[in-house]
């Protein structure tokens, strides 16, 4: 038996840094102190590992092949989907679908569900927060079908005003969209109780996971939630790849979304019937390569484990917080109670711009500017953030670096 | 112009350390000939990614002036490099300018396309301006 307050492993940081190469590289003559998993995190040895024993032995053309390699590779591939399956705790494989990413998940059901169900009038409900990749998708499938954009606000701390989205959701909602995980703030919101909240109204729900799967452990089952995205190269995989989880209900009453081959079942110039899924959704030879390297990514945070991953992420985002409030006239953006993997700041007035140049000749690498957020940065009336993010590698010797990078970079700038 | 970059290169060759060119340059942010304001407009608006750049130019005695502004200040120093280049320059000077300094003193990377600073475009505007006023032959402002 397994008490639930047994202490969580502690990451072993000197085995988790040795398998990033990357990390022991020079930038403007300063050791790299990489802070940008949000926007991309590093790959281990064991991710390429994988793709390379794939390609060196393993691959062939899946699924049409009557030859024994084909048949490993489509195993491969098959297995890699599996995977994803297991990490986020799907039903079915047939309801994981193979994308290039979240931003093409996000395009793929605003697509496929908005020509199935948008009707004029119709209302997608999303918030103030979201990564453009989770309003530009919605805005075309929108104008096309006559259906409107309904934006729920969020409070200074970046929480998500429920009361006021849940004001929002009426007959006319067809899908309530949402981050799981803020890109540009780190907020983590509360997802169980939307999910719950649309449903009593019978409303499917999508949560963008791109942030959220590098960080938090992910069950969409017990979430009950309806879609879920996220992209393989923000958790230690391959960019290229990630996986749209979609109930199978949906996924059976939606559209193709690309055609092509694999995905057909017979064509004729007549009529053409589909393939089953997820085949239905994957039109053309997938990534097989970027499958299994997401299996491999999948592995090796299984091999850390989640929770011990979760709670590093938990010690460095509490340590940044805490130093970087000590520095005057620092103003962190986004303060929601509850938080994961990244923050946002401003150093007094100066332009983030200014901020990351400085910090780039120190070796520092984070992300200036709007985060792909500009309606978030819009609404906070400023032109972007400096944000610091988080992967498993690092550790409080690069906050400390960060820290008195921004302390130098505020006496340089004045 | 080739002396004035000559001169630019001789100075950021005294400096022993990235800090040293980094003050220097926020510091020349603070020279900046700065656009009037009536023109500090979306119409004069080069959109980088990051920080904003605004620039007018004019043509006075057969030479073009530039005036600018960002709202970030080593953007708003290397704008300064720039100008003090080009500034004062004959129309079709501008237009073929080959600003070698920049990568002579260790700044190319400002000018990298991938940097979303607006600079690169910048340079671009102030060369066609180089070309629009050659092709006008007379003294005016554009805009």
């Amino acid at each position: 038996m397994t008490p639930a307050t047994e202490p969580v492993r502690p990451v072993d940081l000197q085995a988790v840094r040795s398998q990033f190469p990357i990390l022991g590289r020079k930038m403007n003559g300063q050791p790299l102190v990489f802070l940008d998993s949000a926007a991309s995190s590093q790959k281990p040895v064991s991710v390429l590992e994988a793709m390379d024993q794939y390609y060196l032995t393993r691959h062939a053309n899946v699924h049409r092949g009557v030859y024994q390699l084909s048949q490993e590779a489509t195993e491969a591939f098959e297995q890699a989907r599996r995977a994803v399956q297991g990490f986020i705790n799907a039903a079915s494989d047939r309801e994981i679908i193979f994308t290039r990413g979240a931003t093409e998940g996000i395009n793929l059901v605003a697509s496929s569900f908005g020509r199935q169900f948008f009707k004029p009038g119709d209302e997608i409900v999303l918030s103030r927060l979201e990564h453009h990749s989770n309003i530009v998708p919605w805005q075309l499938i929108a104008e096309q079908t006559g259906a409107k954009i309904r934006v729920a606000p969020i409070n200074e701390a970046g929480e998500l005003l429920l009361d006021e989205w849940e004001k929002l959701l009426n007959e006319r909602t067809k899908m309530v969209t949402i981050a799981h995980v803020s890109n540009a703030l780190g907020s983590i919101f509360p997802v169980e109780e939307l999910i719950a909240k649309a449903h009593e109204r019978d409303i499917p729900v999508l949560l963008d996971g791109a942030q959220a799967v590098p960080h938090l452990p992910v069950d969409v089952q017990a979430l009950d939630v309806d879609f879920y995205v996220f992209s393989a190269h923000k958790m230690y995989g391959p960019t290229g790849i990630g996986a749209l989880y979609g109930k199978e209900k949906w996924l059976d009453a939606m559209p193709p979304y690309h055609g092509g081959g694999e995905m057909i079942s017979n064509v004729t110039f007549e009529k053409t019937t589909f393939n089953e899924l997820p085949f239905k959704f994957e039109a053309g030879t997938p990534d097989m390569a970027g499958a299994v390297g997401l299996e491999a990514a999948i592995l090796f945070m299984e091999g850390i484990g989640l929770d011990t991953i979760r709670q590093h992420d938990k010690t460095l985002l509490d340590y940044a917080t805490e130093k970087l409030l000590s520095v005057p006239d620092l103003k962190i953006f986004g303060n929601a109670r509850q938080k994961t993997g990244a923050v946002s700041f401003l150093m007094g007035n100066h332009h983030p711009y200014d901020v990351g140049a400085l910090l780039d000749q120190q070796g520092i690498a984070v992300r200036t500017g709007h985060h792909c957020t500009q309606p978030l940065m819009d609404w906070y009336g400023i032109p972007g953030t400096v944000r610091a993010s988080f992967g498993v590698y690092n550790n409080l010797e690069d906050i400390d670096r960060l820290v008195a990078g921004v302390e130098r970079a505020a006496r340089m700038l004045g | 112009m080739n002396e004035i970059q000559e001169e630019i290169i001789d100075e950021f060759s005294l400096f022993g350390d990235w800090m040293e060119k980094y003050e220097y340059i926020i510091e020349l942010g603070k020279t900046l000939p700065l656009i009037d304001e009536q023109y500090k407009t979306d119409d004069h608006l080069i959109r980088g990614c990051q920080s904003r750049v605004w620039l007018h130019a004019g043509l006075k005695d057969g030479k073009v002036e530039f005036t600018a502004d960002s709202d970030a200040v080593i953007t708003k120093g290397l704008i300064a490099l720039m100008i003090r280049v080009l500034s004062g320059q004959k129309p079709e000077d501008v237009a073929k300018a080959d600003l070698y300094f920049i990568d002579r003193i260790g700044l190319k990377e400002h000018l990298s396309p991938t940097r979303s600073n607006g600079l690169l475009s910048m340079v671009k505007q102030m060369k066609l301006y180089g070309v629009a006023f050659a092709a006008r032959g007379e003294d005016s402002d554009i805009y």
